[in-house]
């Protein structure tokens, strides 16, 4: 049988797929074809399966705001439902030749003929093949004998749609834990966990799953190191299926009406790479290399949406409509061209964006090792900044800049455009917490870096770059930059610089490099210039540790010492047989110096508190670098004199030690900024916790009584401000920022996706609707209306909060609060106090006498 | 610790603030006699009445200062220990407004709420100061959730365990769990009284066979379980027996932490339940007298 054949496949019929597939339809239309050339397979049964498994009633944002849509299927911010019936009528509209149910497992063959493969055995020829599938993923499968009956479904949109069923609940993540915690309310619940303890849970589920398993009055009971075996249909006429569990005490037959397994998602990435498409490296989040046309390696393969890495709805259609307008050989400007326009606006060059793409790219080395698509993306998402002399050109340019933003204003949500300055303004000063990384395209910009009351000032010029310390270490700036004459440079946020280094690993090695070279003369040479460093830099070598790996052992002989580049190390000895914990170290400091200066026998033990990473400096390039410079090594000496007493101060306090150790053991080694309760004086009145919902909305970001407590030292939930924040990682939006001074908040972008509340390690972020308003302080007081300050548990949402739906909460460490962090304020006997890593050792020690 | 407590508060510069006004009170009102005897109305005795009359009112207004979250009107730390140490002055300067002249009536009631609710504040810094630590120390650790958590877990072991035992000492674990009594009213949380029960075994020859009897600090489960243990001649069955007592033995321990946690926690709190109340009748009196002063003048 010959198999049908397509012009476009179109696989996946998310929101780029759709768009995709609404394009092809039209021009289908508008040449009058006979039979469709194009089709959209999509593996589920409805379109758009992420959106599909969204939260009910949820409301789906249209960011970025200031981008337009080009599709011809319409997406404007609504609800969940809205959108979905929206884009059924798109389809039907446009006439788009859709397969559900296709899942497709295989792309073989070239352009102009490939072949796709179905689950269902079935293929398909195609001439081009574009690929949306996103990156959610399918996911796993029980792998026994009935995984695919009816009742056995791998994913829970509503456990109130359940009612006195008996339901087995497989897996022992947070998704299990909190199905299986939510479906006990109206079912008997059995949980089924493959190991013998729920180690991959957050806390809270943690705790809270084995409350429910312990309570006699919940019907939730647990297995653990249980699998399923098999599961077959219960006899004729019942609803019932019988489940056969492997358990420890062999084989059990449970009856129940249904199963869902939680085992997680199968990520994309091994399909995609099966059908040919290179990525540029192992990282998790590295995303294949695409042609400004978004043209894999392969040719006449495309890939478009979240899989390409534009992680919003409005971003994937837009590319599906570009992406057909590009393999019919229109290659049409961008749906973000007018983006890029006024990013460039300011610039004191007539000439078109495209031209000055390409002419950015050929200068700046760095932009040349992007493809003009990624470079294209990190303009955008940049602020360009642009210096004149003080005077007329200044002026004109301010007023250039001026009009441009009074037509831009008009828009829901303006987008960035260039940032006019003078010449010698102060781009950051030392001290600022800066996340963001600065290239120069042209012009000069100074560097001023103060040690010891000398000033070290360097010029910077085209091509170079600054910044990197404290985005690849999270710790704040320790240089002044200073805008120099006429100069561009293109200020790049931490976010997309990320990426770009996981996809891109020259411009890794090039930043990573300069950070060494800088590193080294700021620790050891602050009078030797790059090129004096540039031989040494190649010497030294860069480790990676994980939370726990030792870096050098007590007793061991030592021939170099380290720079922590970031994270956290904790040096420990080993007295009378117990390890002692002396001291931790934070990113920007030196471990092991003792070793270069005279004794090289180590005589601490040093483990990442946190991941490490590390510059290792042996004697000969240590040597070298100090050379002959006497005033450095009494600096280095004395800095060593300080820290061997501070060791063994420590040593001989090992209460201190073993405070020390858990704050560790928390993760603190990595904060900025944490509230600690002395549980010597908190009398549990929670007016910290309320102080913090009346300050914010209603809603408290801490929980005072939940978090570990030792030696009287409680850490309440709540954010520690990090130094590399792990929650800004994957936000679609980039909602989550960092202030100049390190107060780390979520602003109203939030697209409420979650995934910030799934990489917070800390579990510090809550995804909540607005709470209601309540009657003021003095109506309460006197008249009882309302339940007084703090958050209102009980409360259910407005109409108005249930339509914007849940969004990230967390501590923004009242940046906006002029009388500082309200917890800290409001506690009546002084026992909250929010403290940054210097006071670690007061904290630890009984300084008082 | 870095932290610092209220009495400690900015090196206890509160504490001299209410020295100093203490002194100033005494001087003031030494300064008094000549034709009029010491009393309120002087007009050294204005002063001091006035002042303790504002003083009052600014103790009170620490009920709204602790709510006004946004406030910049000095943190609530800095507060309390002011109110602290200038409610005890309060004392010396109300005592010396009266001078002494105490009698039934509208007055004199306003010194005696004043009295009780500063008593009160005593008693209420008494605990804020000890209590934090000894309930810290009762939970060594863990928190309360996880006490429970454990004592749920004996619960399930313990009802485990007795359905294979024979059928009445079934009876007294099944019945000793259910009806374990935890917290109660404020009266129960404060004195830590315990209405736990159980059931003892018919047959036993007591009168209370088969009724439910008092199971105090869960003792007379433990004693009954162990006077068992020498009287069985099945194997099964001491062991059994012996595991329960364990259980037993420890759910006394976990329940006496968590009642302790309760009536640590309830002191901590309750006084505020006399300290507020009285504050608001201190508040009507006061301006009670003070109307009736000027009316009577
Ligand atoms: C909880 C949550 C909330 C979000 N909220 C918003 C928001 O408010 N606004 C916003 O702009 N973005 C939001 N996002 C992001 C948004 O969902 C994604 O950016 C968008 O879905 C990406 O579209 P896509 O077409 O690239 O991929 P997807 O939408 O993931 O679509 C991929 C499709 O391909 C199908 N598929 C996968 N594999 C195969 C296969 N082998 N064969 C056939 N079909 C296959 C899938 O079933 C699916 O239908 C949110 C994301 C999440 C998780
Ligand atoms: C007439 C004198 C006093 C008045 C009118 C007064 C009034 C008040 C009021 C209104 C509150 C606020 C309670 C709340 O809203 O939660 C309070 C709290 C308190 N008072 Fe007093 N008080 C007086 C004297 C004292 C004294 C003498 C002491 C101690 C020696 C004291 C100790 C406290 C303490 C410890 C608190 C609790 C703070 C907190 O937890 O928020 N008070 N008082
Ligand atoms: S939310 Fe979590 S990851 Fe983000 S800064 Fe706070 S503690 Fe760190
Ligand atoms: S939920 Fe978190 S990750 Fe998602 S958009 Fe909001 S802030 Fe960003």
């Amino acid at each position: 049988m010959p198999m049908d054949s397509y012009r476009i496949a179109i696989i996946g019929a998310g929101p780029a797929g759709m768009s995709a597939a609404a394009r092809a339809a039209r021009l289908d239309a508008e040449t009058g074809a006979a039979s469709p050339t194009h089709i959209l397979l999509e593996g589920f049964s409805l379109p758009a399966k992420t959106i599909q498994r969204y939260q009910k009633g949820k409301h789906v944002m249209a960011e970025p705001g200031f981008l337009d849509l080009r599709s011809d299927i319409e997406f404007e911010a609504g609800s969940r439902e809205h959108i979905l019936d929206k884009w059924q009528s798109g389809l039907q509209a446009n006439g788009v030749n859709i397969r559900f149910g296709a899942e497709v497992t295989r792309i073989s063959g070239s352009k102009g003929n490939f072949v796709v493969e179905l689950s269902s055995g079935e293929s398909l020829g195609a001439e081009f093949v574009v690929l949306s599938i996103g990156l959610e993923g399918n996911p796993r499968k029980l792998g026994v004998e009935g995984q695919d009956l009816p009742n056995v479904q791998y994913q829970l949109d509503d456990p109130k749609e359940y009612d006195s069923e008996r339901i087995i609940v497989v897996g022992a993540g947070d998704a299990a834990i909190e199905n299986a915690l939510a479906l006990a309310e109206q079912n008997e619940v059995w949980i089924l966990n493959r190991r013998d303890e729920f180690s991959r849970a957050k806390e809270g589920n943690l705790n809270a799953i084995l409350a429910a398993i312990s309570d006699p009055n919940q019907k939730l009971h647990c297995y653990y190191s249980t699998s399923v075996k098999s599961v077959v249909p219960g006899a004729q006429g019942s609803t019932a299926m019988v489940a056969t569990l492997d358990t420890p005490e062999g084989e059990v037959a449970l009856e129940c009406e249904r199963i869902i397994a939680r085992l997680g998602a199968i990520p994309p990435r091994r399909f995609v790479e099966s059908c040919g498409i290179e990525f540029p490296n192992e990282k998790r989040d590295a995303k294949p290399e695409l042609s400004r046309y978004y043209e894999s390696n392969v040719p006449g393969l495309y890939v478009i949406g979240s899989l390409a890495g534009y992680p919003l709805i409005k971003q994937a259609m837009n590319q599906g409509y570009d992406v057909v307008e590009f393999i019919g050989g229109n290659f049409i400007q961008p749906a973000d061209h007018p983006l890029l326009e006024y990013q460039f606006n300011g610039l004191p060059y007539e000439r078109e964006v495209d031209d000055l793409i390409e002419r950015f790219q050929s200068l700046i080395p760095m932009f040349r090792e992007l493809n003009s698509l990624a470079f294209r993306e990190l303009v955008i998402e940049s602020n360009v900044i642009v210096s004149f002399p003080d005077g007329p050109e200044y002026a004109e340019a301010n007023k250039k800049a001026e009009s441009l933003a009074a037509r831009l204003s008009q828009m829901a949500k303006p987008p960035r455009m260039t940032r006019v300055i003078r010449e010698g303004d102060v781009i950051y000063e030392p001290g600022e917490f800066g996340t963001s990384f600065y290239t120069i395209v042209d012009g000069e910009v100074t560097l001023e870096r103060e040690s010891d009351g000398v000033t070290h000032t360097t010029t910077l010029s085209r091509g170079e770059f600054f910044g990197e310390m404290s985005l690849l270490s999270g710790r704040p700036r320790l240089e002044r930059a200073i805008a120099g004459a006429s100069c561009i440079v293109v200020e790049s946020p931490r976010r997309t610089m990320v990426k770009l280094m996981n996809s891109n690993d020259t411009v890794r090695e090039g930043i990573e490099w300069i950070f060494v070279v800088r590193e080294l003369q700021n620790q050891f040479a602050p009078n030797a210039s790059v090129a004096d460093l540039r031989d040494i830099s190649g010497r030294v070598q860069i480790h990676n540790y994980k939370a726990g790996e030792t870096i050098f052992t007590e007793g061991e002989r030592g021939d170099s010492l380290h720079v922590i580049r970031s994270g956290g190390v904790a040096l420990s000895r080993n007295i009378d047989g117990e390890d002692i914990l002396v001291a931790q170290v934070r990113g920007g400091k030196r471990i092991g110096e003792m070793a270069l200066m005279g004794d090289p026998t180590r005589r601490e033990t040093a483990r990442a508190s946190v991941a490490v990473e590390t510059i290792e400096v042996s004697r000969a390039e240590f040597i070298e670098l100090v050379r002959d410079d006497r005033d450095q090594i009494r600096k280095l000496q004395d800095a060593v004199s300080q820290q061997v007493t501070d060791n063994a101060r420590m040593a001989v306090r090992p209460e201190s030690g073993s405070v020390m150790d858990f704050l560790m053991d928390e993760g603190l080694g990595e904060a900025t900024n944490v509230l600690i309760i002395n549980e010597a004086l908190c009398v549990g009145c929670d007016n910290c916790e309320k102080a913090c919902a009346e300050t914010h909305g209603g809603i408290s970001r801490l929980d005072r009584d939940a978090g570990p407590t030792y030696a009287n030292v409680h850490i309440p939930t709540s954010c520690r401000h990090c130094e590399q924040p792990h929650c800004m990682k994957d936000c679609p939006p980039n909602a989550i920022r960092r202030a100049e001074t390190g107060e780390v908040y979520i602003n109203a972008d939030c697209i409420g996706c979650g995934n910030c509340e799934q990489n917070c390690p800390y579990d510090v972020i809550q995804m909540k609707y607005d709470a209601p308003p309540k009657p003021g302080l003095l109506r309460w007081l006197l008249f009882g209306a309302g339940n007084g300050p703090g958050e209102d548990q009980g409360a259910s949402p407005t109409e108005a909060a249930a339509k914007k739906g849940k969004k990230a909460t967390k501590c923004d460490a009242c940046v906006d609060q002029k009388a500082g962090p309200a917890c800290v304020n409001a506690c009546p006997t002084g026992a909250a106090m929010r403290i940054g890593p210097s006071q670690y050792i007061d904290l630890v020690e009984e300084r008082r006498r | 610790m870095i932290h610092t407590g209220i009495l400690r508060y900015a090196k206890a510069r509160f504490l001299w603030w209410a020295v100093g006004l203490t002194a100033f009170s005494v001087l003031l009102y030494s300064t008094q006699g000549g034709l009029q005897p010491a009393n309120g109305g002087t007009w050294q005795g204005y002063v001091l009445g006035t002042i303790g009359a504002l003083l009052i009112v600014w103790l009170s207004m620490l009920g709204i200062r602790k709510r006004s979250y946004s406030s910049n009107a000095g943190s609530v730390p800095g507060w309390t220990s002011a109110h602290v140490y200038l409610g005890t002055a309060l004392l010396a300067v109300a005592t010396l407004h009266s001078a002494g002249q105490l009698g039934w009536n509208v007055h004199s009631l306003s010194y005696v709420l004043m009295f009780v609710v500063i008593i009160s504040g005593f008693y209420g810094i008494y605990t804020y100061v000890n209590y934090p630590q000894a309930i810290t120390e009762n939970r060594s650790g863990s928190s309360r959730a996880a006490l429970f958590a454990e004592l749920f877990e004996l619960d399930r072991r313990g009802r485990e365990l007795a359905a294979k035992g024979p059928d009445d000492i079934n009876i007294v674990v099944r019945s000793a769990i259910e009806r374990t009594a935890i917290g109660g009213g404020v009266y129960a949380q404060l004195l830590g009284t315990d209405r736990s029960l159980f059931v003892r075994p018919s047959g036993s020859g007591d009168s209370a066979a088969g009724k439910p009897v008092s199971n105090r600090d869960q003792q007379p489960v433990i004693d009954l379980i162990a006077g068992r243990l020498p009287r069985t001649s099945k194997v099964a069955e001491t062991e059994l027996l012996e595991e329960l007592l364990e259980i037993f033995c420890r759910r006394q321990a976990v329940l006496r932490r968590i009642a302790r946690d309760i009536r640590l926690r309830g002191r901590i709190r309750f006084w505020l339940l006399l300290h507020i109340p009285l504050t608001v009748a201190l508040i009507f009196a006061l301006i009670v007298h003070i109307v009736t002063t000027f009316i009577y003048w």
